[in-house]
């Protein structure tokens, strides 16, 4: 009887934290309907689809978000390439300074992100490369790196050296064992990575706000928006990425699911 | 390549007017700064309590009781975070804000005085970096109960330990390392984080990372910020050491990848 009873207070407790976890997105959903009286979007003053219907009516938002998309297409592709390489080298060689490099990936997942922005900022300072797009561009990638490094060198570490022997017996060479072989198996892992690098771009407001120069992405112009109005675009595109990127989650669980059950 | 790079960066740090071991940098930016510094430590050290109270129960929660579902309430609490960090403290100000539901409700119930707020407190900063962080605490904790074998918590109960006894003896220190990385994960972003402080207080709960900030972008006073973000850093990596020594840094690394 206690038994049971303490079961459901782990329970309740459990769903208390996800509604806690959802109560701010649920606001921002809720608010990307409302239709503001002022500039600010914090009191609710009436439902209107006009917010949906013209999501980039806001001057200067439409530019921002394309900016966003832009650096984190490229900084995702970049990184997922360099950091794939870096991966394969750390799992597969002990090399002169891998443990050094293996020490060094977890630095900017390790420090904050003011000091990455900052000291990069420095940086760009010292060799007088103007800030802006291209400066954007290196931070992002930069730091996608240690986090694609980090996500496929797991899918390695499980990886079965024998499979790739195996082909090397059946008379196929290096680099046919690597595209037809070792690429397919950790393809998963290069994907999730890429993924990841590509949601933590667009995400990023602190190292992007360092660099920037007078580019403005979309979590720089939310910011610079707070200051004068909250205008419920703004949650509009909040929302809209929400529910595309937890849409393709919640599929690919599913799936996961219903092949398990298959299985 | 990509070690040069990152070489380069942890030198660009020193002051760059001029290079003359301008040591005065850092003992000003201690002594001007000593408040913000005690300040983030305090709201850090905070959140990453609060932040490791909501999520053991919660990754216990997921890790034991979420059966086939255990992936699909991993994507419910990464989810929220798909909604950029700013929209989301954007949001914890209107819940928080004056004419807000949170505040009438503590105002009915008198927890808070009619004249009281919540929004510019230090409660709501501590709130919304505990919230913010959240996911860097759940994911590991997560990792490390689920590795957890049901077997040894059987074994304990064979051999008559209660349920609270084979928790405390069993399951919490087999899932240490989780609450390590969580702990860690949790600190160090809090510890550098300024956009809490200034969306949901007032200047006088900035942080370090506040005065980092506006010394660069808005004053810069480039050597002083360098200064204060090498301190940083350097307490930080002070910290990260000792942990990296207690845990080994491959069980460091199979936490933080989620």
């Amino acid at each position: 009887m206690i038994a049971r009873a303490r079961r459901h207070v782990l329970d309740v407790y459990a769903v208390l934290a996800l509604g806690y976890l959802f109560l701010p997105i649920a606001i921002v959903i809720a608010f990307s309907f409302n239709n503001p009286l002022g500039r600010f979007n914090y009191t609710w003053s009436g439902f209107t689809f006009q917010n949906w219907l013209h999501p980039l009516a806001y001057p200067g938002l439409g530019g921002a978000i394309r900016v966003s998309l832009e650096i984190a297409f490229l900084s995702a592709l970049v990184a997922t390439a360099f950091g794939t390489l870096i991966a394969l080298a750390l799992v597969r060689y002990r090399f002169r300074g891998s443990s050094t490099t293996n020490l060094l990936i977890f630095v900017p997942m390790t420090t904050p992100e003011i000091v990455m922005g900052a000291s990069l900022l420095t940086l760009f300072l010292n060799w007088k490369i103007p800030q802006g797009f291209g400066t954007i561009l290196i931070a992002h990638i930069l730091f996608n790196i240690s986090y694609v490094v980090v996500t496929v060198r797991a899918r390695l570490v499980g990886f079965d050296r024998h499979l790739e022997e195996a082909a090397m017996d059946l008379g196929a060479n290096e680099i046919v064992t690597f595209f037809r072989v070792t690429l397919p198996l950790i393809a998963p892992g290069i994907l999730a990575a890429g993924l990841l690098a590509f949601a933590l771009s667009v995400d990023d407001f602190v190292i992007t706000y360092f660099n920037a120069g007078t580019v403005t992405t979309f979590p720089l112009f939310v910011w610079g928006a707070a200051r004068v109005a909250v205008p419920p675009q703004i949650n509009v595109i909040g929302t809209a990425f929400f529910v595309i990127a937890v849409g393709g989650m919640l599929a690919n669980v599913l799936l996961q699911n219903r092949r398990a059950r298959n299985a | 390549m990509y070690y040069l790079a990152k070489m380069s960066l942890e030198q660009g740090l020193f002051p760059l007017f001029s290079f003359e071991w301008a040591w005065s940098n850092f003992s000003d930016a201690v002594s001007s700064y000593h408040a913000q510094f005690v300040r983030s430590l305090e709201y850090a050290g905070l959140a990453t309590a609060i932040a490791l109270l909501i999520s053991y129960p919660l990754a216990y929660w997921i890790a034991f009781r979420g059966g086939r579902w255990k992936n699909l309430f991993l994507v419910l609490v990464i989810a929220p975070f798909f909604v950029t960090y700013l929209i989301r403290t954007l949001a914890w100000q209107t819940i928080l804000s004056d004419g807000g539901i949170v505040v009438t409700v503590l105002k009915d119930v008198h927890i808070l005085g009619s004249d009281g707020r919540l929004l510019a407190t230090s409660a709501a900063v501590v709130a919304g970096i505990t919230y913010n962080f959240l996911p860097f605490m759940v994911l590991p904790l997560y990792v490390s109960l689920e590795q957890v074998d049901h077997r040894l918590i059987e074994a304990a109960g064979d051999l008559y330990a209660n349920r609270v006894v084979s928790f405390f003896r069993v399951t919490l220190p087999l899932s240490l390392p989780g609450v390590f990385a969580g702990v860690l994960l949790t600190f160090i972003p809090a510890m550098g984080d300024f956009i809490n402080a200034q969306l949901l207080g007032t200047p006088r709960q900035y942080m370090i990372g506040n005065v980092i900030q506006s010394e660069f972008l808005s004053l810069r006073e480039y050597p002083t910020a360098a200064a204060l973000s090498f301190i940083l850093m350097g307490g930080i990596l002070v910290l990260v050491l000792i942990f990296a020594r207690a845990l080994g840094t491959d069980r460091l690394t199979a936490g933080a990848a989620p």
